[in-house]
């Protein structure tokens, strides 16, 4: 099964500090030479990007910052692995990292399914 | 611990979902220990088996990794200990560890542990060519995916009690024959390479190809094998037929979706909807064979083969298909290793790029084979040729041949179909010529 993860936190998002940054490093590169991680990325701030919306039959593009949102995307990663538990898992794990190297940081991993591989794993 | 765990059977999970992402680098830890692969096993599962007993009650410890790895250390200890009068060795070995235990380390510090050389080591023993290629699929699936004996039992569909015994024996082998710890280099590493790669290759097939047994298993097998290229390539970096076979894996997977329709009726490569095949994966294979050729290795037996199936993958229609370049890589693959199975590929691809009547020329070439006497497929690729070729005689008589050849009822009944066709052309023929 195919997972992604996403880690949101509130904005504005604190830079990680140098002890996360390495515990994720490490946490990340264990997984690639698992096997079991196929892609991750982490995403520039907010305020670089933009948003494309469409309300009430209106679409617009509208720049950075977006002063309203209260959870910005932090990053993500894609996985390859057998159950949701191995996800569970795996998000539990590297947020202890955050526990443990980013006192006070608060942020919530939240984990996905991909669609269109459910049928061919259990559950 | 912040994991929903209601019922008996979600605890189960969860461990077993936790135990699964540690499971590697325990074994690892364990066999570099103990120098010992086959006892490093048991010890792994024996702490699993000790999470199952406590955690259901004192709940899952915030970091499990570092409890089963205590937890298995702990064992070994025991182990060694037990038999610490057996030889000074062993005394040595429970001394270390002894010593080690004192100074356990946390979780954090357990992720500096570089584990790749000892995984080799662990992949290689699994794999050792003195053991039987069902032994050495049970093993690589048991010491490397972490799979149960039951799943394993259930993906080749084989008693259970059946592959217990096989991993038993294989590992009683390993034991007596002095193999239990020991890593090929040099020369020695490349024959050995293959005999792992073999092995891999036979795991992803078991999944692929076959169209029977437990639906969502066979796919398992094809991911078990994409994560072990996956740790070979990372692990074995400049081994190109390593990039070569993750790069065949990675593209033919890349259309698992699109194989099948809704009444799991297989759908050929040139009929399915393209929108299916998976980018993601696409473009992983595309880096692997990249990867293999930089390495110099893009003529190896896994490397064209991807190469191949490459050609397909970036082909955004059927039509759009390089075919002359598919026949040259056949051609490449012909001479590499001589096999008929592959000369009829070539054909076919030749077909495709030339015309029907060079082909047939290939085609009638390999009549006499003796591997293709009762392959469906010779008949039937000739039938087709013929079909093209406007002999519509010959290829209702070579259809027939087929449909008689052909295992299953349904390319039976594809192939009858043809022949019928065919077989009304001869008539609307003979009509038009009177």
């Amino acid at each position: 099964m195919r997972f992604m993860s996403i880690v949101t936190s509130p904005q504005p998002a604190a830079q990680p500090t140098p002890a996360l940054l390495e515990a994720m490093h490490k946490l990340a590169d264990r997984e690639i030479k698992a096997g079991r991680m196929v892609d991750t990325g982490g995403l520039m701030p907010l305020a670089t990007g933009a948003q494309v919306r469409v309300a009430d039959g209106n679409l617009s593009v509208v720049d950075g910052p977006f002063v309203e949102a209260k959870e910005v995307i932090g990053g993500y990663a894609i996985f390859e692995l057998r159950s949701k538990e191995e996800a569970v898992a795996l998000a539990v794990e590297f947020m202890q990292l955050h526990k443990d190297h980013m006192p006070g940081w608060v942020g919530t991993c939240e984990v996905r399914a991909f669609a269109g591989f459910a049928g061919q794993f259990p559950e | 611990m912040p994991v929903a765990a209601v019922t008996d059977d979600d605890v189960q999970r969860t461990i077993l979902g936790v135990w699964r992402i540690e499971q590697p680098r325990l074994i690892t830890s364990l066999s570099r220990m103990l120098r010992d692969v086959p006892l490093a096993e048991d010890l792994t599962q024996e702490a699993l088996i000790a999470a199952l007993e406590h955690w259901p009650v004192a709940g899952v410890p915030d970091k499990p990794g570092a409890w089963l790895m205590a937890t298995a250390k702990r064992r070994a200890l025991d182990h060694l200990r037990r038999n610490r009068m057996l030889s000074q060795k062993h005394g040595m070995l429970a001394h270390d560890l002894a010593q080690e235990q004192q100074t356990m380390p946390d979780f954090d510090s357990a992720l500096d542990d570089d584990i790749g050389d000892e995984l080799l080591r662990l992949i290689f023993t699994a794999c050792h060519p003195r053991l039987s290629r069902e032994a050495r699929a049970a093993l690589a699936l048991r010491m490397i995916c972490g799979l149960t004996t039951e799943e394993i039992a259930r993906a080749f569909l084989v008693a259970e009690a059946t592959i217990a015994q096989r991993i038993v024996r294989a590992k009683r082998t390993l034991s007596d024959s002095g193999l239990a710890y020991e890593t090929p280099r040099g020369e020695e590493l490349s024959e050995r390479l293959a005999s792992v790669l073999e092995v891999v290759y036979l795991i992803f097939n078991e999944g692929y190809t076959a169209a029977r047994g437990d639906e969502w298993l066979r796919p398992q097998l094809c991911n078990e094998a994409l994560r072990m290229g996956r740790v070979l390539t990372s692990i074995a970096s400049q081994e190109p037929e390593a990039h070569g076979l993750l790069a065949l894996m990675e593209l033919n997977g890349s259309r698992i979706a699109a194989r099948t329709d809704a009444d799991g009726e297989p759908i050929l490569l040139m009929d399915q909807n393209r929108a299916l095949w998976d980018l993601l994966q696409i473009r992983r294979g595309q880096l692997a064979l990249a990867r293999a050729c930089e390495l110099g290795g893009g003529g190896g037996f896994y490397a064209l083969q991807a190469a191949i199936v490459a050609c397909h993958a970036g082909a955004e229609t059927a039509d759009a298909t390089d075919w002359p370049r598919i026949a040259a890589l056949y051609g490449d693959l012909a001479a590499l290793v001589h096999s008929p199975v592959i000369e009829l590929n070539r054909a076919v691809a030749i077909g495709m790029a030339e015309g029907p009547q060079a082909a047939l020329a290939i085609v009638d070439g390999l009549a006499d084979e003796p591997a293709l006497k009762s392959y469906h497929l010779l008949p039937s690729v000739r039938g087709d040729l013929l079909q093209k070729l406007s002999r519509f005689d010959e290829a209702r008589a070579a259809f027939e041949d087929a449909a008689a050849l052909a295992g299953n009822t349904r390319e039976r009944d594809l192939l009858l179909r043809r022949a019928a066709v065919a077989a009304r052309a001869v008539s609307r023929d003979v009509s038009t010529h009177k």
